[in-house]
């Protein structure tokens, strides 16, 4: 977790640039699709945002979470519960609550979690990830297994002032734009400060910074925590925008395909499960409207990625950089 | 609530435990052995039941069905054993998850393709139909019965195998310290390959005999390999003991969740798991 070679950064600015553009000139290259494309790309950025902060705990820190998903669809319950019933919540105080509310269940399931490790670890991640989507699912106040709708989905207003409408979709693609990319410059500034250089040492060798006088246990706590209130307020996103939020989002289902996009894109790097979210949804995408099969064309992709590039997508890259950066 | 509506709730308990442990067992193993997380487990209970379907419909026998579907199982095992998982002995664990994941969607995937996204079932054979009679109006039907028992003979016939036989001291010593087994000269590779398919085998097995009691379906697998993990690390990974009162525990905690507060049957099973763990983070028998 160096910095990151200068090719890579300059392809990962164009892909931002790009994404930037979309709204605006995403209509002359697909005008059919345009609006549809334009939900599918928010969609995705906000699965990218889950998937760093997941990274954050698995890559990073070494806490291998299944209950992840759990978080994220806590932050989107958050907002379907606190929004009152035929008007929008004010985000000023609906925000903040969702993410003291998943913070808050976080620091409780982490705390009692991180007495375990290794597989032990994932698997009391799963049981309290499950328990949480049965708690929704067989919830009646929570709307069961149909889940709740958000009416009328927030706006942010500043002194009575409409700011921007979470209903209209170019606003709403900005948002979480710049949502996305300000989760990934976090995350970059955690890792860099004194505090994110324990959570890397324990990642590596947990003894040995218990050696140098920290105490692991605080330290994983806080990035568990910190990783996992991310997760909400990508969930509280996705409830957004869609306007409804069901268990789904909860079940350990969507907890493996984060991981499964944080191992894919390269475990450790910020930016590579952020490409790997791209990728899994835009494979998925691709093959889902080519053709019927489309999970055996899935499960290939990943079987070749794992047998063909040991360290993901990430690890490709900087190969490839590496590899260019020498040539004279 | 009588005393035999409870003795049948413990039956069924005791029943879904062991059917658990026959599954389970697999994996455990697996992992014990060669260190693989093996996620697409659930899809070998999934290709047992469905061979099991498909073969008692073309031989028009349940047992001859299940005696087919032994070698074809123990074929899928070490076509992917030799294929896939063998390249990843040396990997991270995250590699084989993320593998093994991509090798459920291709077995969902698969099972579409040949057999199609309906539900089926597979009738009970004829000599184990009936049922035993407790009292007026509750009886027992024959064929739970006998899936326990299959299952305990099974559990048997593993524990004599794995604590009496040379194989199974092979199997014992490599979990300990599988370079040192190496070392003096055993073919590792062989006895890995042997252990997957027999993995794959209990799996399998535990479909068939389980399709009769439950429906053949598209993502069948998932439920039973979830809840196999819940056992493996309830019981402590690696200790086949462990998975043993670990899957009674949770048929246990299953059934009666279901019949006392079904509301929230599916809950108490993973928050037995979160007790068992904060109570001993390394299993019950760590």
């Amino acid at each position: 977790m160096t910095s990151i070679p200068r090719p890579v950064a300059m392809l990962l600015i164009a892909l931002v640039v790009l994404l930037a553009l979309f709204p605006s000139c995403g209509g002359l290259v697909f005008p059919a699709k345009h609006a549809f494309l334009m939900q599918k790309l928010a969609g995705i950025m906000i699965l990218a945002m889950m998937a760093m902060s997941l990274d954050l705990l698995v890559g990073v820190t070494g806490l291998v979470s299944l209950g992840h998903a759990a978080f994220f669809g806590l932050g989107g319950y958050a907002l379907a519960i606190l929004s009152p019933e035929y008007e929008a919540a004010n985000i000023w105080i609906v925000l903040p609550a969702a993410l003291a509310i998943v913070a808050a269940a976080a620091l409780l399931v982490g705390f009692l979690s991180i007495r375990t490790s290794g597989i032990y670890f994932i698997m009391v991640t799963l049981a309290f990830g499950q328990m949480g989507y049965y708690l929704f699912n067989d919830s009646r106040a929570a709307g069961g297994s149909d889940g709740l709708s958000i009416m009328e989905t927030p706006a942010i207003e500043i002194a009575g002032r409409t700011l921007l409408k979470l209903a209209d979709s170019d606003s709403f693609y900005y948002l979480v734009l710049a949502l996305f990319v300000g989760t990934y410059a976090l995350l970059r500034m955690v890792l860099n400060s004194p505090f994110g250089q324990v959570v890397r040492a324990i990642g590596v060798n947990e003894n040995r910074v218990r050696g140098l006088g920290f105490d692991p246990v605080r330290y994983k706590l806080a990035a568990f925590t910190l990783g996992c209130t991310l997760a909400g307020l990508a969930g509280f996103l996705a409830a957004a925008q869609y306007g409804f939020v069901n268990p789904t989002m909860l079940s350990w289902h969507h907890s493996g395909e984060a991981l499964m996009m944080v191992i894919l894109g390269g475990m450790g790097t910020l930016f590579g499960p952020a490409i790997g979210a791209f990728v899994f949804e835009l494979a998925r995408f691709g093959f889902e409207s080519t053709t019927d099969h489309w999970q055996l064309l899935m499960g290939g992709l990943v079987v070749t990625i794992v047998l063909v590039l040991p360290r993901g997508l990430a690890g490709l890259l900087l190969d490839l950089a590496r590899r260019g950066g020498k040539q004279p | 609530m009588s005393v035999w509506f409870i003795l049948i709730q413990v039956l069924n308990g005791i029943q879904y435990g062991l059917l658990l442990f026959l599954v389970a067992s697999g994996l455990t193993l697996i992992f014990g052995l060669m260190g693989i997380i093996n996620l697409a487990h659930g899809s070998f209970y999934m290709l047992g039941a469905y061979l099991a379907y498909w073969l008692t419909g073309a031989t028009g026998s349940f047992a001859l069905a299940i005696v087919l579907a032994i070698p074809l199982a123990a074929v899928v095992g070490l076509v992917l054993e030799a294929g896939l998982l063998r390249t990843l002995y040396r990997r991270s664990h995250l590699d084989q998850v993320l593998l093994t994941y991509g090798l459920i969607l291709i077995f969902n995937e698969g099972q579409r393709l040949l057999w199609g996204g309906d539900v089926h079932s597979v009738a009970i054979p004829e000599l184990l139909t009936g049922s035993v009679r407790l009292t007026e109006t509750l009886s027992y039907p024959v064929y739970r019965l006998w899936v326990s028992l299959v299952c305990l003979a099974l559990a048997g016939a593993m524990y004599l195998v794995i604590q009496r036989t040379r194989f199974g001291m092979l199997i014992r010593a490599g979990a300990c310290d599988r370079d040192m087994v190496a070392a003096l000269g055993i073919d590792v590779k062989l006895l890995f390959a042997a252990v997957f398919a027999a993995g794959t085998v209990l799996a399998a097995v535990s479909g068939a005999i389980a399709a009769p009691l439950s429906s053949v379906g598209p993502g069948m697998g998932d439920t039973v390999l979830i809840l196999c993990f819940v056992v493996v690390v309830i019981g402590g990974v690696g200790n086949i003991k462990g998975t043993f009162f670990g899957a009674l525990l949770i048929g246990l905690a299953d059934t009666f969740g279901k019949v006392l507060i079904p509301d929230l049957a599916s809950f108490m099973v993973y928050a037995v798991m979160a007790a068992v763990l904060l109570w001993k983070p390394r299993g019950l028998f760590a």
